[in-house]
């Protein structure tokens, strides 16, 4: 399990750290405005080659956004799978378009109201300039295509248009009554058949329609559903590397389907007790090893990652490997199983590295290192005396995504307030940014006491830091807890981050 | 807008619709594009309406289909096999879309025109068309060519062989697993095509890549090229470079492709010859069946008979029979009912001393399995059994598992074992059958589950049948009839069922003398449920009796309902009245 390049053997000295600026925002709140329940964002992906970009809202819609600043969209498949973009210029999207994915469904059997929220978007292959996605909410699937349709105007008919249009239907369904008296010119009249028999030169007084394209219009279809297979709400989905199956996961269970098959699904793990009383971890995030065919992992509510292996056995109870950190002896509080609940995770781009959120940090692991985290970054330690109000307004329970670049030598997730949190993850650099989801990322910034020793990270090999001043709660900044960034995710090829702030989607780039 | 005479005027609408916005309508004009085509004639039809539908592409997925489907047929329509190659360019498109059923049929007709078109056309026409698409930007059209070198192949000069095989070797090693799984799928039927020269040397190495390809979707793919291989290189070839792959694929890291050994390991065997697969595939199928994953064992004990087969006893006995014992407690309750549907099959391959000392206990404990899959499996197989171990011997153990299973809780299994009744009763005979298995055949009449009493009303029909109506009347009749006194009328209704089922075999003669006054009889009940079945009843018995039978006691019993206060019962009296009459009106 090489995760291949060696992203850690930086070359002189630890990356320089970034500028972020204020590329675009999609859906800006004007001052005053209230927020639509439905518009809240809750899902944002790339696509592989960072051409596209996909939202979910908890209306059950998705928005397409296309790059702009490249023009090569005429070039070759092979070039876009490997485009290096030139530097100096950074994303910039415009919206393509949206389609209502999914729809508000009462379950009658078992009496419940499934709601059309978004709960993750995944891209698969394109295909002939078609665009594939696959959009979930707690307990369908489905699969999208959304391709440019000419629009066709027909003329040149054979007959009138407006007669057709009303002997159409008739005609077409009584093909046999009409051309059974009146084949005069075709010799025999075919009785027992609805067959017509023609000359052998044809009829020349017949004609194709003609057929001209005005325009082309975008058209969202869906392909497949792929339903009723998960008891439990789906958190989930992920495409394997080989094109042709995916993983969707819910708190219990882990099914594996084929995307040209929705009428069945294998299920690959199942953690539920016989007995539910038993029950005390679920499956909260779920991901394919980006090369990896038979890798996935997954994460839980007792913060372990596990590694499993789908070689091995049809039904992946066994993990390969188990990555947990065990908790420093004395610190143990009424939260500490709460909030070592991992929220989300994600593999880096080369597959060595996976990035886990759980609710106070942001740890990096290795996969070929289960004894501890790597790098473990504190992302809100100021909240840590306020966790009783966080437990009782159930804002503890809030699922953080996190995401890496494309590159691997930063990360980022979100926090309260519209913040989120970039840090750099390469040895030696001590880069922690805190950006607010605004028009001026930086007006938040505070500057981050440099460290007094760095001799002490040395000592340990997990380095904690970005450990943020306390006193900028004292500054008079109250933090909003109903103002939370769950959602982000980086450029695959670039420094470029899209999050959601409430129903606004801001860009950045550095 | 043109006018249009009279006369043409629906294949007028049959054109105007290729092009209508209802999908339904666009489809039936596509389904009958051959009477298009016909009422063009060939050269228009070459000339206009093939380019029309090579442009208008981008229809429906359903539309595409049913074009890829009709153009494989289309030769005759454009002026035969001189003018194929015109149907090539919309094909050609068909072949690049993303829905995989379109694009698989797309090929299949190119497969199907190619095979028919001159050679100098294929040279000139089709090969270019397969390295486009094999040359193609996107997966789909790459994935398409794959399946078309087979045909390309044969006719094409020397110069185009060597670079066609170079294009097919670049194709296994497509970026993308999705041109991979298609060139690995197809190469079985391009090797064929290949010259034994290069079979050995060029495609052999082909298969190399692909049998270490890190995408296991590509791997199990290979595998079953193995047996295509296999059978068209020369036996020590075969030895030499299909042998150690398989060995190798059997040990794979992942159970799929395991599983997919143990699914193919018959034909592989039949690949490398009797000698081999003494020495080598023995041991590797030994393995399966201990395989530590359920799957891979479930696929292997299902093929456990037809493995036997092909070697000798000794071999079987020494190598295969102790892992079937193993298998027979397998903790798996899907291996041993594997096991359990083709172990019969092992008994006349290793003769009846060995089937009575080793295999007769396997199949003993299979019979007394906890999971009801298992016995029936066994059971469904008992004609094997018979031949070769005797019926007195069975029948000791087999009647506690019939028992069982006819009072399983799952109304399935039930149901199952039911099935199964008449063909026991034919192996078992009417000795066998009268003592044990009668009184059960008469308790299922009064499940409570509906499927099962009729099934038990089948089953009583179907014993009539096999034992004849003479032994039905002393066995079967009397328990029957007695049932027509049962306190709940569902049951009665079944025995209304069972009494319409019997009287076509029963004959005229005992239905009038013991049925019709049974269900006259009920004619009577207070459940106008049973009253209306009645009426059924006896519009179906109207056929087989008498007619002086039907004027006496069938007609003046439905009369009597016709009047009945239920409007249900009414309406069946009087359906079987008229039913009836139409019977004395034709005779």
């Amino acid at each position: 399990m090489n995760g291949g390049d060696e992203v850690v053997a930086a070359p002189v000295g630890p990356p320089q750290p970034l500028e972020w600026k204020f590329s675009q925002v999609f859906g800006e709140r004007t001052a005053g405005e209230e927020v639509q329940e439905v518009d809240i964002i809750s899902a944002i992906e790339f696509d592989k080659t960072g051409d596209h970009l996909a939202t979910g809202d908890r209306g059950g819609r998705v928005v397409l956004f296309e790059r702009t600043d490249t023009k090569d969209h005429g070039s070759s498949r092979r070039d876009l799978e490997r485009t290096d973009y030139p530097i100096g210029r950074h994303p910039e999207f415009r919206y393509k378009t949206e389609f209502q994915s999914h729809e508000p469904e009462f379950d009658y059997l078992k009496s419940l109201e499934i709601e059309e929220k978004i709960n993750k978007i995944r891209w698969c292959q394109t295909a002939n300039g078609a665009l594939f996605l696959l959009s979930t909410n707690d307990k369908t699937i489905k699969f999208w295509k959304v391709q440019e349709k000419k629009i066709k105007k027909i003329s040149c008919m054979n007959l009138d248009p407006l007669k057709a249009v009303g002997n159409g239907s008739v005609a077409s369904s009584s093909n046999s009554v009409c051309s059974k008296s009146y084949l005069a010119n075709g010799g025999c009249p075919d009785k027992s058949s609805n067959d017509f028999s023609f000359p052998p030169g044809g009829i020349p007084s017949l004609r194709l329609p003609m057929v001209t394209t005005h325009e082309t219009n975008l058209m969202a279809r869906c392909r497949r559903v792929y339903a009723h297979a998960h008891d439990y709400h789906i958190n989930s989905i992920s495409n394997n590397s080989d094109g042709e199956t995916f993983i969707s996961a819910d708190d219990l269970r882990i099914n594996l389907w084929n995307l040209e098959i929705s009428s069945q699904s294998f299920n690959i793990v199942d953690v539920k007790p016989a007995n539910m009383e038993d029950l005390t971890e679920v499956i909260t995030s779920a991901e394919f090893h980006p090369t990896h065919c038979n890798t996935l992992a997954y994460s839980s509510s007792k913060g372990s990652i596990r590694l499993i292996d789908l070689r091995q056995s049809a039904l992946c109870d066994s993990h390969a490997k188990l990555f947990e950190e065990q908790e420093a002896p004395g610190s143990r509080s009424f939260f500490t199983e709460i909030i070592a609940s991992i929220s989300d995770i994600k593999f880096g781009q080369d597959g060595r590295y996976i990035l886990s959120r759980d609710y106070m940090t942001l740890k990096l692991w290795d996969i070929n290192m289960d004894s501890g985290p790597v790098s473990t970054f504190q992302v809100h330690e100021y909240l840590r005396p306020k966790l009783c109000d966080l437990y009782e307004n159930d804002s503890i329970f809030d699922k953080f995504e996190c995401c890496l670049s494309g590159d691997g030598l930063r990360v980022a997730t979100g926090s309260y307030s519209n913040l989120f949190r970039v840090f750099g993850c390469a040895p030696g650099t001590t880069e922690a940014t805190t950006l607010e989801a605004s028009k001026n990322p930086m007006r938040r910034q505070v500057q981050t006491p440099s460290r007094p020793s760095r001799s002490l990270s040395s000592i340990t090999r997990v380095v904690r830091r970005g450990a943020e001043n306390p006193g900028v709660d004292a500054n008079g900044n109250s933090f909003d807890f109903t103002t939370k960034l769950l959602h982000l995710a980086w450029h695959p090829t670039e420094h470029s981050i899209a999050c959601a702030a409430a129903n606004s989607l801001y860009m950045y780039y550095a | 807008m043109a006018m249009i005479d009279e006369p043409l005027y629906p294949i007028a609408v049959l054109i105007d619709e290729l092009k209508n916005e209802d999908i339904q309508l666009r489809l039936n004009s596509i389904r009958r594009l051959s009477t298009i085509a016909r009422a063009l004639g060939d050269e228009r039809t070459r000339k206009e309406l093939i380019p029309f539908l090579s442009e208008n592409n981008d229809d429906d997925d359903e539309v595409l289909l049913a074009m890829a489907e009709e153009l494989g047929v289309f030769i005759p329509y454009v002026g035969g096999v001189e003018f194929a190659n015109v149907l090539l360019p919309p094909l050609e498109t068909l072949c690049t879309v993303e829905e995989t059923c379109v694009r698989d049929k797309a090929v299949e007709s190119l497969c199907r025109i190619g095979a028919q078109m001159r050679e100098q056309d294929l040279v000139e026409y089709f090969i270019p068309l397969v390295k486009r698409l094999a040359a193609g930007e996107w997966f789909t059209a790459r994935v398409s060519s794959c399946g078309l070198f087979h045909i390309a192949y044969p006719s094409a000069p020397e110069t185009l062989k060597t670079e066609l095989r170079t294009i097919y070797s670049q194709l296994c090693q497509d970026d993308m697993p999705m041109v991979r799984r298609s060139a690995a799928t197809n190469l079985g039927k391009f090797a064929a095509t290949v010259e034994a020269a290069y079979l050995k040397t060029d495609i052999m190495s082909i298969f190399e890549d692909l049998t270490q390809d890190d995408q296991d979707s590509v791997r199990l793919l290979a595998v079953e090229g193995c047996a295509a291989l296999g059978k068209l290189l020369e036996p020590q070839d075969c030895v030499a470079h299909i042998l150690p792959v398989i060995v190798n694929f059997s040990q794979d890291k992942s159970w799929r492709v395991r599983y997919m050994v143990a699914n193919q390991l018959y034909e592989l065997c039949e690949a490398v010859g009797p000698e081999p697969t003494r020495s080598d595939l023995v041991p590797a199928y030994v393995r399966l069946l201990r395989d530590n994953e359920a799957e891979v064992r479930i696929a292997a004990a299902g093929k456990v008979t037809k493995f036997c087969r092909i070697l000798s006893p000794e071999l079987a006995i020494q190598h295969i029979l102790p892992c079937v014992k193993e298998l027979s407690t397998d903790s798996s309750q899907h291996v041993r009912s594997a096991l359990a549907s083709v172990i019969m099959g092992m008994a006349p391959v290793l003769g009846k001393d060995a089937t009575i000392e080793q295999l007769l206990p396997i199949f003993l404990s299979l019979l007394k399995d906890e999971f009801p899959d298992v016995r029936l499996n066994i059971i469904s197989k008992l004609d094997q059994v018979n031949q070769v171990i005797g019926i007195d011997l069975l029948s000791q153990s087999l009647l506690p598992a019939i028992v069982e299973l006819a009072e399983d809780r799952h109304w399935r299994v039930r149901l199952a074992i039911i099935e199964y009744i008449p063909l026991l009763a034919s192996q078992l005979g009417v000795g066998f059958f009268d003592d044990k298995l009668g009184a059960l055949c008469m308790q299922w009449l009064k499940d409570k589950v509906y499927s099962i009493r009729d099934a038990a009303a089948n089953n009583v029909k179907r014993l009539a049948e096999e034992f004849g109506p003479e032994w039905a009347m002393q066995h079967i009749i009397p328990q029957v009839l007695d049932m027509i006194n049962n306190p709940h009328y569902l049951y009665r209704m079944t025995i209304l069922h069972a009494i319409s089922l019997l009287a076509p075999v029963m004959g005229p003669e005992i239905t009038c003398s013991k049925l019709l006054p049974v269900v006259i009889n009920a004619s009577k009940d207070r459940v106008p449920n049973i009253k209306f079945n009645v009426a059924k009843v006896l519009q179906s018995l109207i056929p087989i009796v008498d007619q002086s039978v039907v004027e006496k006691s069938i007609r003046p019993c439905l009369v009597e309902l016709s009047e009945d206060p239920d409007v249900d019962v009414r309406f069946f009296a009087t359906q079987a009245l008229q039913s009836s009459d139409q019977v004395m009106m034709s005779t």
